[in-house]
C-alpha cells in the first residue's frame, strides 16, 4: 500500500494477505490546545517524510474503540500523544511495550472516557496486541484552551518528536526518506490543518477561550500539580 | 429545602447523606452527580453537573459553512459521524440544497452501522459491566454455561471446550496485574444477581462483539472513503461509485459493495443471535429491578432519523419515529418543529450561563453563551474544590433545553415509547415480544431494563435499515443512477446574503440538532443542542428536574459507597459527556471516585 492513502482497515487486516507491518498513529483532541500533538506530529510525519511500504500513517483523533481494528492488525505501532507523567511542559519522553499505560475501568460514565489505553487493553485481551509498541509523548502545557492551538513550547517540541519516530522506524527496518517537497495532501480534512485552523479562529473577544480550570476535575491544575492524579484522588476521597 | 414537590412531579428530598459520584479521571470526567439518601439508601434527591465548558459554537464562526462538519465531528470520540450528518443536513436546510437519493441511501447506511457500533460496543464494553459480575464468571462450570448458551440461542460458539478456554484466558488476564482489566468494578456487590455461568457466557460475547465490531467500521471506511473520520460534503457524499470498475483505485466497486453487504448480513445475525438472547437472559435476573424510569413514563421526544424519502425530514418519511408526548398521556403523540421559537428552548436559572431575563428560555437561534461560574449560597467547598453543589443556585455547564417548557427524555427508549404509542409495528411488535418473553407489564419498560432493551432492539432494527438501503442503492446504480452529490450550490456566490436553517438527526443516544446562521458565506451563529444536554439537564425555573435526575430517585442503594446502581442507570442513557482528550497516565487507574458525606 502506499502511505500517503487514505488508510482503511483493509490495509491491517492481516487475513487480507496485506504487507502492512507499521502503524504510525497520532492521537488527541487537535481543537484543545495541546491536546492537538499527537494529530499534529502525525501529520507532520505524514507531510515531510515519504514512508516506505509497510508503514502507515493515522490521524486516530479521540476515537476510541473505533481504532481497535487497526491496533489488532499492526504488527508494530508507534503512537505520538500528549502524557501526562508529571514532567515539566514540553519535555519529550518515550516508552516501549510493557511501559505503555494500558487498563480497562468498569466505574467509567460514558463511552466517551473510552481512552487509547482502554483500546490497547481491548487489544490484549483479544490477544491482537502488536509485537512491539513505542509511544512517543510530550507534556502538555495547556489543555484548557478550547479551540485553540498548540502552545509554541509544545510546537517546537514536534521536530524532536519526528525524530525520534523516523530513527525508530529505521531501526525496524522502515527507515523514512524526507521529501524533497512537502505533500500537499493533508492527513485530516484540509480545514482542520494546522495553518488555517488557527487562522480562522475567532478574536480572543468574541471568544471564550479557556475551559475551565476552577472546577471540579481541573482543580489539581489549579493547585499547580499537574499530572499528579494522586492529589486529586486524595481531594476526592477525604 | 427538605422534602419539596417538582413541577413535573417528583418528590424530593435533601435531608439525607449525600453521596457525590464524579469522575475523577484528569480530563475526562465531565459528568458528576450527587444524589441524597435516606436512611434506607433510598435516593430521595439527585443532583446531575456538567463540569465543563464546551466552546465549539464559538470556535465555528466566521468559518466556511461547508467546513463545519469536519469541526463537529471532533467533538466527540464517538458520535463522529452522527454531528458530521448533522452538520452537513443544517447547511443544506439553509441554502435548500437537494442531495440525490444514493445519498440519501449511504447516508442512513453509515448512520445506522454507527447505531450498530455504539449500541453494541456500549452494550458489551461498559453498560454488561453493571450487570455482569467479570470475577464471577471465573467461578463457573463451562459445561453448564455451555448448556445454558444452547438454551437461548443457536449460535454456534457454545461448545464446554469454547467456555472452558474462555475462562482460562480471562483467568491469566486477571492474573496479570496492569493487564486485569475491569480491575475497578464493584465485583462481588450484592447488586450483581447473575448466576457465574451467565457471567461466563456474557464475558465471552464481550470479546466476541469485541472482535465483531472491526467488521462494522469498515463499512464506515468504504462509504466515507477513510477511517476513523469519514468524508461528508455539503450536498451528498464524497464517495464515487462505478459498479463497473474493477480492482481499480478510488471508485466504489461491485466487489466493495459485495462486501458491505456481506457485512450487514454478518451484522444481522450477530445481533439476532447474540445480542438480543444476552439481553434477554441477562434481563431475566433483573427483572425485580425495575428502578431508573424517571421521565420516560411522562415526557419523551424524538426529532426522528432515517428518510426513507431523500430531503424529505417530516414524519411521513422518517423511519425512526417522530415526535413528543407530555404529561404521561400515552394517547396523544405531538407534533415538534424545531424552528418554531416556543417549542425548543434552553434556559439558564440553574446553569453557569448568563441571561438578560433568566424566568425565559431562549430559542437556539437567539442562543446566547454567556458563562457564568457562581454557585448557590448552600454550596460546600470553594469554587476550586466543590464539596457539594446546591442545586437551589446555578450548578451545571450544561444548558437546560425544554419542550414547550417541558424536561423530556431522548433517546432509544424514548424512540421506541413513541414508535410504540403510534401503533408502528416495526417499533411496537418487538417490545411485546420482550414484555410476553419476561412476562412483565407495559409499564417494566419505564425503566433502566427497559432503556437498555430498547437499545438493543434498535440495535437490530438498525442492522435490518442497513439491508434496506443497501438494498436500493445497489437496485438505484444497476439502473444506470451513480450520483451521489449534488454540487449546484457549491460556489458561495449562488448563495443568499443571509440565510439559516436546522440539521437534525437522532443520535444512538438521542435527539441532536445544529442550528446555523449563514451570512456573506460565513458562520455568523451556531448553536447544538446534544442528546445529554435534553437527559443531563439541570433544573429550570419552573423547578422541572432533568431525565438523570428524575431516574434516579427511589432507587435503592445496596452499599451507599459502591454505588452500583447510579452507574447502572446513567449508563442506560449512554451518556454524551464532551468526550475529547486523550492524555496517557501512567496511573490513571482510578476513573471514579466516590465520597459519602
Amino acid at each position: 500500500m502506499s502511505a500517503t492513502s487514505a488508510l482503511t482497515p483493509f490495509d491491517l487486516d492481516p487475513a487480507a494477505g496485506t504487507d502492512s507491518q507499521v502503524l504510525v498513529l497520532g492521537i488527541g483532541n487537535l481543537l484543545w490546545a495541546d491536546e492537538g500533538f499527537g494529530v499534529r506530529c502525525a501529520e507532520t510525519l505524514h507531510r515531510d517524510w515519504r514512508l516506505p511500504a509497510g508503514v502507515a500513517v493515522m490521524d486516530g483523533g479521540t476515537q476510541g474503540m473505533y481504532l481497535l481494528p487497526y491496533i489488532q492488525g499492526a504488527r508494530r505501532l508507534l503512537v505520538f500523544d500528549a502524557v501526562d507523567y508529571g514532567l515539566q511542559p514540553g519535555e519529550v519522553k518515550v516508552v516501549r511495550d510493557d511501559e505503555v499505560p494500558r487498563f480497562m475501568g468498569a466505574k467509567k460514565m460514558s463511552l466517551h472516557q473510552t481512552g487509547f489505553q482502554e483500546v490497547l487493553a481491548a487489544a490484549a485481551f483479544t490477544g491482537q496486541l502488536p509485537d512491539t509498541m513505542v509511544l512517543i509523548g510530550v507534556q502538555p502545557e495547556d489543555l484548557a484552551d478550547y479551540g485553540g492551538s498548540l502552545r509554541p513550547l509544545i510546537q517546537a517540541r514536534i521536530p524532536a518528536a519526528i525524530d525520534a519516530a523516523v530513527a525508530q522506524l529505521a531501526a525496524w527496518g522502515f527507515a523514512p526518506e524526507r521529501r524533497p517537497e512537502p505533500l500537499a495532501e493533508t492527513l485530516a480534512d484540509a480545514s482542520l490543518d494546522q495553518s488555517i485552523y488557527e487562522a480562522g479562529r475567532p478574536d480572543e473577544t468574541l471568544a471564550w477561550r479557556l475551559g475551565d480550570p476552577r472546577f471540579l476535575n481541573r482543580r489539581d491544575e489549579i493547585a499547580g500539580a499537574a499530572g499528579d492524579v494522586g492529589a486529586a484522588n486524595v481531594q476526592g476521597a477525604a | 429545602m427538605a422534602a419539596q414537590q417538582t413541577a413535573n412531579g417528583f418528590s424530593l428530598d435533601n435531608s439525607g447523606k449525600r453521596v457525590v459520584v464524579d469522575p475523577v479521571c484528569r480530563i475526562e470526567g465531565h459528568l458528576r452527580v450527587e444524589v441524597n439518601v435516606d436512611d434506607k439508601n433510598v435516593i430521595r434527591n439527585a443532583v446531575s453537573t456538567g463540569t465543563m465548558w464546551r466552546g465549539l459554537e464559538v470556535i465555528l464562526k466566521g468559518r466556511d459553512p461547508r467546513d463545519a462538519w469536519a469541526f463537529t465531528q471532533r467533538i466527540c470520540g464517538v458520535c463522529t459521524g452522527t454531528h458530521a450528518l448533522t452538520s452537513v443536513r443544517s447547511v443544506e436546510n439553509a441554502l435548500g440544497i437537494q442531495i440525490p437519493d444514493n445519498a440519501n441511501s449511504i447516508r442512513n447506511i453509515m448512520q445506522m452501522a454507527l447505531y450498530v457500533h455504539d449500541h453494541l460496543v456500549h452494550f458489551y464494553h461498559l453498560h454488561a459491566l453493571d450487570w455482569v459480575d467479570v470475577v464471577s464468571a471465573l467461578k463457573a462450570d463451562p459445561k453448564r454455561t455451555s448448556e445454558l448458551a444452547q438454551s437461548i440461542s443457536d449460535w454456534p460458539m457454545s461448545s464446554p471446550g469454547y467456555f472452558r478456554d474462555l475462562q482460562n484466558r480471562l483467568k491469566k488476564f486477571v492474573e496479570s496485574g496492569q493487564l486485569g482489566p475491569f480491575s475497578n468494578g464493584y465485583w462481588g456487590s450484592p447488586a450483581y444477581k447473575l448466576p457465574p455461568e451467565a457471567n461466563l457466557m456474557a464475558v465471552a460475547h464481550y470479546l466476541e462483539a469485541l472482535d465483531f465490531q472491526k467488521e462494522i467500521v469498515k463499512i464506515h471506511a468504504i462509504y466515507g472513503g477513510k477511517n476513523p473520520h469519514p468524508n461528508w460534503i455539503v450536498g451528498g457524499m464524497p464517495c464515487a461509485i462505478n459498479i463497473n470498475d474493477v480492482g481499480g483505485v478510488g471508485a466504489i466497486n461491485m466487489e466493495r459493495l459485495n462486501l458491505v453487504s456481506s457485512i450487514i448480513d454478518r451484522t444481522i445475525e450477530f445481533v439476532e443471535k447474540v445480542y438480543v438472547p444476552d439481553l434477554l437472559a441477562i434481563a431475566s435476573f433483573y427483572k425485580g429491578w425495575l428502578h431508573g424510569g424517571g421521565l420516560s413514563s411522562q415526557s419523551v421526544l424524538s426529532y426522528g432519523d432515517v428518510p426513507d424519502i431523500a430531503n424529505d425530514y417530516s414524519a411521513k418519511s422518517l423511519l425512526l419515529p417522530r415526535g413528543a408526548i407530555i404529561n404521561g398521556d400515552l394517547t396523544k403523540v405531538h407534533e415538534v418543529d424545531l424552528v418554531d421559537p416556543a417549542q425548543i428552548q434552553e434556559f439558564v436559572s440553574h446553569s453557569w450561563y448568563k441571561y438578560a431575563d433568566e424566568s425565559k428560555g431562549l430559542h437556539p437561534f437567539d442562543g446566547v453563551t454567556e458563562p457564568n461560574f457562581v454557585l448557590g449560597k448552600n454550596a460546600k467547598g470553594t469554587k476550586t474544590n466543590i464539596e457539594n453543589l446546591d442545586e437551589g443556585g446555578k450548578y451545571s455547564w450544561l444548558k437546560a433545553p425544554r419542550w414547550r417548557g417541558h424536561a423530556m427524555e431522548v433517546g432509544p427508549l424514548a424512540r421506541y415509547i413513541i414508535g410504540y404509542v403510534q401503533k408502528n409495528p416495526e417499533f411496537k411488535d418487538p417490545v411485546d415480544m420482550v414484555l410476553k418473553k419476561l412476562d412483565v407489564p407495559l409499564t417494566a419498560l419505564f425503566s433502566t431494563l427497559g432503556r437498555t432493551a430498547a437499545r438493543g432492539l434498535e440495535c437490530q432494527w438498525a442492522a435490518e435499515k442497513m439491508r434496506y438501503f443497501q438494498d436500493r442503492l445497489i437496485a438505484n446504480l444497476k439502473a444506470g443512477d451513480s450520483t451521489t452529490a449534488n454540487v449546484e450550490k457549491w460556489d458561495p456566490s449562488t448563495w443568499p446574503q443571509a440565510s439559516k436553517g436546522v440539521g437534525f438527526t437522532e443520535a444512538p443516544r438521542g435527539a441532536l440538532g445544529h442550528w446555523i446562521q449563514i451570512k456573506d458565506g460565513k458562520i455568523d451563529n451556531y448553536q447544538c443542542i446534544v442528546p445529554t444536554t435534553w437527559n443531563g439537564s439541570p433544573r429550570d425555573p419552573a423547578g422541572n428536574i432533568g431525565a438523570f435526575e428524575a431516574s434516579l430517585l427511589g432507587t435503592p442503594l445496596a452499599k451507599a459507597d459502591q454505588p452500583l446502581e447510579i452507574l447502572r442507570t446513567l449508563h442506560s442513557f449512554d451518556p454524551c459527556l464532551a468526550c475529547s482528550t486523550h492524555v496517557m497516565s501512567p496511573d490513571g487507574q482510578e476513573m471514579t471516585s466516590v465520597k459519602v458525606r
